[in-house]
């Protein structure tokens, strides 16, 4: 049994709101109030301090197949930023791609102890799951992208649907993934001939199918499925000037279908005057607000350098024409793409300053903390040690008008952010970085310090720069031992890989057979990843 | 008297599969000392198929037993391995890569 | 009897996973669909019980590895080279013991695509899984390799004669280019052969370029090929509706080496401006491509890394096993599952005889001829399960059809690394 005592506790979930409360901990679980025993029991003293559950991360690149080539593609990236080894702590590099053991590591360090890895193509799952397991300390799981699925938009097509449920089941398991990802739905099809989609019924060129219809089926699937999460959408037209109106037509699009979308800062814009976008934020909060079925996260701009990988493919080709630099694409067959483009925000850019702002206008003007959440899409915007950073602008309105006036004029002209002086409280934060994550992943057991959550907790000493106060907690328990104390590492024990096993019926099997034969350049008999591949891991209910 | 080429290495199937046998295994030595060269220049030189000639570059020689192939004049080729590595100097211009590919021989009959 | 399917076959980057291996009394009595250069892989496994040696001598596995741990230990400048036809599991312990231990750790990238990652550095890689190339290419180039030799199932599993969803006629669904110094048994394929003069990659490819933007090239021919020639292989490249090159040693082996390859990966780069196109390298050992991805993952670097300053460094040329071996910078050496004594030059590969070597490999190889402590493993794909990388960084889990009788590379070098004597007050620290 393990006590942090006299903390000021902020659990939103449980509705507490600063209160000072001593939280008991053993085998890993928050232990209930009449099962308490402190006889013999180790204690922390948290008297003033500031206690929340472990930190939430809903969506973050940090492993796998597209991140590994992001490494590879950038030495300049790592050279700077290295870790020694010390003890039996692996050394490491990298500040926009930080090496598995060193980005496990930094997550601990400040404060987080769940992190999903927002997009993992099913061929090559299996590659993610091998980085996982150099992944120390935090619980982890993977999204598995399915907006351009050849089996699927076949299925689609055809109108069999109760086959596309089958097949997303069977691949869930297969890839053992967490959740339904849907990427620039139809788009990175195109982009293999050379195109993309810009309306929501634009055709998906060799499937006659819609992006409607793909977001539609999907989430039709994911509430038949009873999937702990929803899907989780990047949306059409990611970085246009007309993102703004596609996504609130998505929104409606939905249905009330309930659905997570993703990065919503990169998917909020209008055109402006020449090249210039402008912030679309008040119609797509707008959107938000009155669509109880949906949560996002912002993907917040943070100044600096960045490392822009998605599978949008058509994406990152204009980015790459537009920026001239380096360029990275790979086409998945019958599944996806996706491709990596260096960058580096600057405040004296007029476009990377909309893209600051438009963030912050999203966490101010949505109303609900708990379907808002706090996220950089790392390493896309922002590097996620800078979380604290974000935390910071939202907490401190004139930190935020200081850092405003920084920003290149043309994007100061007639913005909004100016004047929306609403501040996050504690509570705000605790919500948007951990309980509200939590509940929209469908994790019972995370995001809060409830009898029988998992003992992942982090204990803050307030102080005036918010900043500050988050980049380095002085106590962070994982599964209820200690792994930091003064933001740094005491113990790295590995987490486990959280992933979902929906049932299906198993007639599904013999027609993915044939779409293997037909489609694919490696034996279904392989394709799956067992779970003795996986070391520690979950099955997250399903709920259907 | 030696006539200068440019030398290539590279694989084989007769070297792969000799590998299997085991470096040390006849398949593999008689895969590996082989040089290919075209039938003007072994006319150049005056050899005949199966001669032996010897091959020397500023890291070392060796041995080979000449075989006719469709090359370019000028051009060498002998398969990767311990036997070509003979030839091969260390240096790499700063990449890891030595020259397997492109690196001037002196032929002469053994 | 049984028979095992699905079988994947480790010889080279196409990880072909369609092999079948009948098993009788726990020997492999027949292989179905395998290459010549494969069938080596099962006929010729090397799975019987065998102790490691120290100098020639027969000892158990403790004294094996406490005599490596020693030597490793001992050394001021230890080299972990290699990798290549190891599993994840292997590799990823390789690099454990190369960070704990402070070591240089390289593979056989370095003479081999080595080259290929520099130029990834620099340019990027616009790429696609093997499959997109089946199902979609109706042009395929193949640059400086020679898959008839080195790959010899690529054709009819992937590329020129594959039958895929929008190349159902297979060979006739596209047009094959071949650029080479000399024909080939893959030039023998092509629809074209460009025959280029040794070591003129460079200016070839540059003057693709040039044509591919509709610049005019002030000359008649550029190493060895005719303009007109160039002129027509550009717009062909520029009006196919996908197309793929293949490069391989004949770029990263010859003058130039990193820079040809860029100067294909900035052309292949270009090309999608006017359609879609992809380049993907011909990565050679089984598992080489894993052993990009590993190191990547732990150091994020993917070969010549040092750990000596107790963080990872990036250092081709400086880190890159044959200049330490030929500069004598290296004072002990592990090789695992690869024989630089065979594929090294003379310099680098004598160096290897001149100070303490330890060798983790299943069969025979020069390299162990001269090492001081042999470990005989056990063969990811054959008696052992672990995860390999295709060459278009698949990865795809190894089937053990054989039963074991020897420790595998992950076990020899973890009990290594757990035989060092810093390792134990290390791990108190952890747990």
């Amino acid at each position: 049994m393990r006590g942090i005592l006299g903390g000021r506790v902020y659990d939103p979930a449980n509705g507490i709101d600063g209160e000072v409360r001593d939280i008991w901990m053993r085998d890993g679980r928050i232990v209930p109030a009449d099962e308490i025993d402190p006889e013999g029991a180790e204690t922390f003293d948290a008297t003033g301090l500031v206690v929340m559950p472990g930190g939430v991360d809903i969506h973050s690149h940090i492993v796998g197949a597209k991140v590994n080539v992001g490494r590879k593609l950038r030495p300049e990236d790592h050279r700077g930023s290295e870790r020694k080894r010390k003890g039996g702590y692996w050394s490491g590099s990298g500040y926009t791609v930080p090496t598995t053991h060193l980005t496990g590591y930094l997550y601990a360090e400040m404060g987080y102890t769940t992190v999903m890895e927002a997009a993992t193509a099913p061929l090559v799952a299996r590659h993610t799951h091998e980085e996982f397991a150099d992944l120390p300390v935090v619980d982890k799981g993977a999204f598995i992208t399915m907006g351009n699925n050849h089996f699927l938009m076949r299925a689609i097509k055809e109108g069999r649907r109760e086959e596309a449920r089958d097949y997303v089941a069977w691949l869930l398991r297969a890839t053992k993934g967490y959740a339904i990802k849907i990427v620039n739905p139809g788009g990175v099809e195109n982009w293999k001939w050379g195109g993309n989609v810009e309306e929501l019924d634009d055709e998906v060129i060799g499937f006659e199918v819609t992006p409607r219809q793909i977001l539609e089926t999907l989430g039709w699937i994911n509430d038949e499925l009873g999937l702990p999460h929803v899907p989780h959408i990047h949306g059409i037209n990611l970085g246009r000037g007309r993102s703004g109106r596609t996504t609130v037509e998505s929104i409606r699009a939905l249905n009330g279908r309930r659905a997570h979308l993703c990065h919503l800062q990169f998917l909020s814009y209008k055109a402006g005057a020449g090249a210039m976008h402008l912030s679309d934020a008040v119609s797509v909060a707008e959107a938000v607000n009155t669509a109880p079925n949906l949560t996002v996260d912002v993907g917040q701009l943070v100044f600096g350098p960045a490392t822009t990988m998605t599978s949008d493919g058509p994406l990152q080709h204009n980015l790459h024409n537009t920026m001239g630099g380096r360029w990275v694409n790979d086409d998945v067959e019958s599944e996806t793409g996706g491709g990596i483009v260096p960058v580096s925000y600057e405040p004296t850019n007029p476009i990377n300053s909309v893209m600051w702002l438009t963030g912050l206008e999203l966490f101010l003007l949505i109303d609900d903390p708990w379907r808002v959440y706090l996220t950089t899409d790392h390493p896309n915007a922002g590097v996620f040690v800078h979380y604290p950073q974000v935390i910071k602008l939202l907490m401190d309105s004139a930190y935020r008008a200081e850092t405003f006036e920084g920003i290149h004029r043309r994007a100061r002209k007639g913005a909004l952010l100016p004047e929306l002086k609403r501040e996050y409280s504690l509570y705000d934060i605790a919500i948007v970085t951990r309980a509200g994550p939590a509940r929209s992943l469908g994790l019972s057991r995370k995001g809060h310090l409830g009898p029988g959550a998992d003992a992942d907790v982090t204990v803050y000493e307030e102080k005036e720069d918010k900043e500050e106060m988050f980049a380095r907690p002085r106590y962070v328990f994982k599964d209820g031992g200690l792994v930091v104390r003064d933001g740094e590492l005491v113990a790295a024990p590995q987490g486990r890989t959280l992933h979902v096993a929906p049932s299906f019926d198993s007639a599904i099997e013999e027609r993915i057979r044939e779409h293997f034969r037909e489609a694919y350049t490696v034996s279904f008999e392989n394709y799956s990843v067992s779970e003795e591949e996986l070391g520690r891991n979950e099955t997250v209910p399903c709920d259907a | 008297m030696s006539v200068e080429f440019q030398l290539i290495t590279g694989r084989t199937r007769e070297q792969a599969i000799g590998l299997h046998k085991g470096k040390s295994s006849q398949p593999y030595r008689d895969a590996t000392h082989v040089v290919e060269m075209s039938g003007q220049d072994m006319s150049q030189i005056g050899i005949d198929e199966g001669a032996r000639v010897r091959l020397r570059t500023p890291a070392g020689s060796g041995e080979f037993v000449v075989r006719e192939a469709d090359l370019p004049t000028g051009l060498l080729f002998v398969p990767m391995g311990a036997a070509a590595n003979d030839l091969i100097g260390a240096d790499t211009a700063g990449t890891g890569m030595p020259s397997f590919k492109g690196q001037p021989v002196e032929v002469e009959p053994a | 009897m049984s028979t095992h399917e699905h079988v994947t076959c480790t010889f080279c980057g196409c990880l072909c996973d369609d092999i079948s291996v009948e098993v009788e009394d726990g020997h492999i009595a027949a292989v179905k669909r395998v290459c010549a250069n494969g069938r080596g892989v099962f006929a010729e496994h090397c799975s019987d019980a065998r102790r490691p040696t120290v100098e020639g001598r027969e000892v158990d596995l403790e004294e094996a590895i406490a005599e490596a741990a020693r030597i490793l230990d001992q050394a001021d400048s230890p080299l972990i080279y290699g990798l290549s036809s190891s599993a994840t599991e292997g590799q990823r312990k390789a690099v454990e013991l190369a960070d704990v231990l402070g070591a240089v750790v390289d593979t056989t990238s370095s003479v081999c695509h080595g080259p290929t990652g520099l130029a990834l550095q620099e340019i990027g890689e616009p790429s696609c899984t093997l499959g997109e190339v089946r199902n979609r290419a109706d042009l395929i180039l193949f640059w400086g390799c020679n898959p008839s030799a080195s790959h010899v199932r690529h054709f009819g599993r992937y590329s020129v004669t594959a039958k895929g969803t929008l190349t159902p006629r297979g060979r006739q669904d596209r047009t094959v280019y071949v650029v080479d110094v000399r024909p080939t048994g893959t030039s023998k394929t092509a629809d074209h052969f460009l025959q280029l003069r040794v070591g003129s990659d460079y200016e070839v490819l540059s003057t693709l370029r040039l044509l591919v933007r509709g610049e005019s090239v002030p000359a008649e021919e550029v190493g060895g090929v005719s303009v007109a020639e160039l002129s027509e292989l550009a717009e062909r490249m520029k009006s196919c509706r996908f197309g793929v090159a293949f490069m391989g040693m004949g770029l990263t082996m010859s003058a130039g080496r990193n820079v040809n390859v860029a100067e294909l990966f900035s052309l292949v780069a270009e090309l999608n401006d006017h359609t879609r196109f992809s380049v993907i390298p011909m990565r050679g050992h089984g598992n080489v491509a894993g052993s990009d991805q590993v190191l990547t993952w732990l150091s994020g670097y993917p070969f010549a890394v040092s750990y000596a300053r107790g963080y990872p460094q990036f250092g081709p040329g400086e880190f890159t096993a044959v200049d330490m071996l030929a500069r004598g910078e290296a004072d002990a050496a592990l090789i695992l599952a690869s024989d630089p004594v065979a594929h090294f030059p003379r310099a680098a590969a004598e160096r290897l005889a001149a100070i303490p070597t330890i060798v983790l490999d299943p069969c025979e190889n020069l390299t162990a001829g001269v090492a001081r402590v042999v470990f005989p493993t056990a063969t990811y794909g054959v008696d052992a399960v672990g995860t390999a990388y295709r060459m278009d960084n698949v990865a795809i889990r190894l089937r053990a059809v054989v039963p074991t009788e020897r420790p595998t590379d992950e076990q020899v070098l973890e009990g290594i690394i757990q035989a060092l004597p810093e390792r134990a007050a290390q791990l108190e620290a952890v747990t």
